[in-house]
This record gives C-alpha cells, structure tokens and sequence, in this order.
C-alpha cells in the first residue's frame, strides 16, 4: 500500500500538464478565429457588406446569404465579419493602453509609495463606486464623441483597476530579498522595476490584460447598441443587436448571430486569461 | 465609540464623493456642445421670456463657480431644473419611470438570491464535484457575457421560438401579467449577478469548509444541516454581503441595457432616451440619484458587515 501511495503525486502533476486543455484550446480558436475577420475585414466577407438588394430585404437563410440579409437586403454574414474590426480594434486598444499605463502606474506605487500611492488608490475608489458603463454612457452621448474618443473614456474608467491590480501584484515582489539585493548593488528604480520585478508579476499583467479586453469589448458593444460610439452606417456587432432586434421574427440571425458572436469573444477571452494566470502562477511556484 | 468614529469618516467620504460627482455633473451642462441656453431650451421655441428665465434660474451671467453654487443649493432643496423635452421638473420625470426599474430590481435580487447563494454553497460543499464544474463553467460564461446580448438571445429563445414570455413593455397592473412580463428581463439582468455572487458564495464555503473547527465539528457528529447553517452560512454571509456594492454597480449598468432591450419604461430607459435627446436636467438629475443611491448602498453594506462579523469591529477600531 504505502508503496503505491508514495508516488502518487509525482505522475498525477505530470498527467495534468501532459493532458490537453480542450476548453482553453476552443477558447483560443474561436478568438484567433475573430482575429482573423479584424485583420482581413472586408475582404473575407463573401459579399460586399455594404451592398445593397432592396429586393432582399429581410430575408431569411437562404443561397447566397446563409444567414439572411437585413432591411436594405445587406449580407449578414458579411456585416458580422466586416464588424469584428469596430467591435474588437478599441477594446483591444484600451487594453493594451491600460496594461501600459496600469503596469508602470502601479509598479511605480508599489515601489515609491507616498503621494503617487495616495493619489491611485482615491481614484481608484471614486471610479469603483460608479458605474463606468453608465459613465461612458452619458460622457459619449452627452459630449458626443467619436470611436476613439469613445475608447479614451473606457481607457480612463479602466485605468485605476489595472493600477491597483498591478500594484498589489508588485508589493508582494518589492518586498522580496532581491529588490534589495538589486538595491544594494545600485540598479536604479526603474531597471529594478522593469528588469526584475516585472518578469515576475506577468501572470497577473496577462490575466488583467485579457479582463480588461472583455470589459471594453463589452461596453463599446452595449455602447453602439445603444447608438453610441460608432459611427453610423458603419458594421459593427452591437448595432446589428439594436437593428436586428426589431425584425427579429423575420430574420432572427441579425440580432442573434451579432449576440452569440460577442458571447463566444467575452467568454472565450475570460477562459484563456483564467487558463494562463493558472498555469502561470503554477509554473512561477514551481520555479 | 471608536466605531462611530469610523463610520463619521466613511459617512464624510460619502459626501466628498457626491461632492465630486455633483461638480462633474454639473460642467456637463457647460461642456456640452453648444451654448448652455441653447441646450436648457432643448425643443422648446425660444423666446425672450423664456431665455430670460432661463439665465435668472442658473444664474449665467454669473462666474461658474457661482452657478455651481446656486445649482447646487437647488439639487440640495430637491431642485434639478425642468426636463428640456417635456418641461416637467427632473424629479416627477424621475418618479414617474422608477417603479419599473424597482420591480425589476426586486425580481432580480429574488433570483440572484433564491438561486446564487443555495448554488453557491452547493459547489463549495462538494468541491471538484461534477456539479461544483458546470456551476464553475456556467459562471465564467455568465461572468463574460453581457446582459443584454443574453436578453436577446432570451427574447428569441423563450419569446419567439417558443412564444413563452411577452417580450416587450412591462404589461398591464395585474400582478399576474406584471411578473409575466418582468420575467424575461430579471433573468438576463440576474445572469451575470448570479455569476458573481455564486463565485463569492462558493469561494467563501470553500474557505470555511476547510477551516479545523468544521472537521472537528464533524468528528464531533455534529449533524451536516447544522454544520451547512450554523458554521458555513453564517460564516460566508459576510463575503457575500461585501460583494453586494460590486453587484450594485453591474446590475445598475446592466439595468440601463435591459430595459432598452424589454422596452420598460424605467429610469435606465429614461437615462438612454434624455442622453440621446440631450435633455441635461434629466442626466444630471439621475446621475445624482444613483451616485448618491450607489454610496449610500456601501457604506449601509459597511456598516452591515460591522453587524454581522465581530472581527471586523475590531479592525475598524484600530
């Protein structure tokens, strides 16, 4: 018995990593699947997306259009490939804003503390107790604003969650010997901070970055549902929900197919982030 | 006495917060695009009584400043101004589109705690069991996808497919008819709050099953009922009851988008529709409405947290 029992745990941790992660592997093939109509655009789509048939108009699956055609006889299928550029370019643009900023910003609190801690944490409570969305709601639809300008508010209601996630990550690391050690041998600030202590807080950099991206994939959806932020006449996924919800009995794919897109991007994209902060972190106590 | 000192402090956070906010809803109306009489006037012709009036109440031929003051002493004594689309005042438009949003909330709270608490506890209990997996699956999809895209699939689903639920409006003032109706839209606005409280809720279980006085209390045979009640319950109540601010905060987000998609006339719609039509007042009215709402929720959740778990007593002391 103890025999068999003593060297159980050995195989069963190399079992696991050997086995293959079939959900993260969905998740990352339905994302690189997106990412493929946000390169291409346009081009992929077997029709011109823009192209109207007003004699189409609304009609559903059949040849030529698999998923129907919309008011002006538009390709559905075409609009939602030619729509994952608006629908994933300013989320993916806050995102990596906000691990630029968020990882320095949070770094240098962790590492300086004092008035630049401070001042990060206020904001970042004020912005935790409103809600952002409703915030960009009436920032972008009262001042009125473009697409970028839509993704500057999210960067900046998104900011202070990045920071503080960052920070507590790199207090944990500050704190440790080698900071010190690297103090004592003088390495500035900054290449302590970037060369050392980064490497070590990437899990949590990774996870938030792909947490971020679903939060502003999110709101620029709700956002151009709602008719904001994207321009009209543009494709783009939550303007479809909005048109496809009226017509929903005649071609119920204009508004679905838009909705389960942006379902599979979000859930896809949370996956992936939990699977690598996972093997990650496992991998940096492993070490 | 130490801990009404801490509560004076948050309850002077609060008001610093509404503070902020207020000064930031204000200079929206100086920021939006456009002379400020232009958008008070909204669609209303103008004429020079009118504009006159106009400049009298919000003061503007004084400093900005100034014009804070006054409006701020307004929004004090319950005065937002009037809608510029209608020209009723802010708080009858306001109290006019609120019970909707209420019995929406109160449904979906029902669902988020009928449903996420027990599901919650369940999975934390039976960990790594098949049950705890598809709960953990389910949460990640409800944690990511977002209300309204549900809502949608929801309306084609069990609105059109199979023409279970009415998909539109908030229906008539029978009981029966009202809850038919909200049914829909409480549950695409509970999906992801489910999410949320059943991760907190099974996280929380998780922590107190494993703690030594729950196996000593079993080796004792102390009977699982009263282990699940008296040690795991009351022990995850207080996670449970700190996340309520987060949840807060989704839900009102995920009102807004709700009632656009179920056509419900509530404050969420209110707020789309005066956002859309520029109707200042209003925005400004309702932005001061739920931040007060929303800060007022938390330091009630703060102060509740006092109540139910003596260890945070001693924290606020020190």
């Amino acid at each position: 018995m103890t025999i068999q029992a003593v060297p159980v745990p050995a195989p069963s941790t190399r079992r696991r990593a050997r086995r293959i992660p079939v959900v993260p592997l969905l998740g990352g093939a339905a994302l690189l699947a997106v990412l493929v109509c946000v390169v291409s655009g346009a081009a992929l789509a077997p029709q011109d997306p823009t192209a109207q048939h007003p004699t189409l108009s609304v009609t559903g699956p059949g040849p030529g259009h698999p998923l129907g055609t919309d008011q002006l006889g538009r390709d559905v299928l075409s609009q939602l490939i030619a729509g994952a550029r608006s629908a994933v370019i300013g989320p993916l643009a806050v995102a990596v804003g906000c691990v630029l900023i968020g990882v320095a910003a949070g770094m240098a609190a962790a590492y300086f503390g004092g008035v630049v801690d401070t001042v990060v944490n206020r904001f970042a409570d004020l912005v935790y107790a409103l809600p952002a969305l409703l915030i960009a709601v009436v920032v972008v639809g009262v001042l009125g604003g473009g697409y970028w300008k839509t993704a500057a508010v999210l960067l900046v209601l998104t900011i202070p969650f990045e920071i503080r996630l960052c920070r507590s990550a790199a207090q944990v690391q500050v704190r440790q010997p080698y900071v010190d050690a690297a103090r004592t041998l003088g390495l500035s600030p900054w290449r302590i901070l970037f060369r050392h202590v980064l490497p070590n807080i990437v899990p949590t950099v990774l996870a938030t970055f792909l947490l971020d991206f679903v939060g502003a994939l999110i709101s620029f959806a709700a956002l151009s549902y709602l008719g904001l932020g994207v321009p009209a006449g543009t494709p783009d996924w939550g303007s479809m929900l909005a048109a496809g919800q009226q017509l929903i009995t005649e071609n119920p794919w204009l508004s679905i197919a838009p909705a389960v897109l942006i379902i599979i991007t979000a859930a896809s994209a949370t996956l992936l982030g939990d699977w690598a902060h996972e093997r990650l972190s496992r991998g940096g106590e492993r070490a | 006495m130490p801990i009404v000192v801490f509560l004076l402090k948050r309850l002077f956070g609060v008001i610093v917060i509404v503070l902020v906010v207020s000064f930031l809803v204000f200079s929206l109306l100086a920021l939006s695009p456009g002379s400020v009489v232009a958008t008070l006037l909204g669609n209303r012709p103008s004429t020079p009584d009118l504009v006159a009036a106009l400049k009298a109440k919000y003061h503007l031929n004084d400093p900005f400043l100034v014009q804070y003051w006054h409006w701020l002493v307004g929004v004090l004594h319950g005065d937002f101004g009037r809608s510029t689309q209608s020209g009723a005042t802010v708080t009858s438009v306001i109290a006019d589109h609120l019970p909707v949003t209420l019995e929406v909330a109160v449904y979906t709270l029902v669902l988020v705690v009928g449903i996420g608490i027990p599901a919650g506890m369940l999975a934390g209990i039976r960990w790594g069991s098949r049950f705890d997996k598809g709960v953990s699956a389910l949460t990640v999809f409800g944690m990511s996808a977002p209300g309204f895209a549900v809502g949608i699939v929801l309306v084609y689903l069990l609105g059109v497919k199979v023409a279970l639920f009415p998909v539109y409006g908030a229906g008539g003032s029978s009981p029966v008819d009202r809850i038919e109706h909200l049914t829909l839209p409480a549950i695409a606005l509970a999906f992801g709050l489910i999410a949320i409280i059943v991760r907190q809720t099974r996280a929380a279980t998780l922590n107190v099953m494993r703690q030594d006085y729950v196996t000593f209390a079993r080796a004792r045979g102390v009977s699982p009922t009263r282990i699940l009640v008296r040690y795991a319950l009351r022990n995850t109540a207080l996670p449970i009851v700190t996340s309520a601010g987060l949840l807060l905060i989704v839900a009102i987000s995920g009102a807004v988008l709700i009632e656009t998609v179920f056509s419900l006339q509530g404050a969420g719609q209110l707020m789309v529709q005066s956002v859309t039509a520029k109707d200042v007042p209003v925005v400004q009215g309702l932005a001061i409405f739920i931040a007060l709402f929303v800060v007022v929720v938390n330091l009630l959740v703060d102060a509740a947290a006092l109540i139910i778990d003596p260890r945070t007593r001693v924290a606020a002391r020190s």
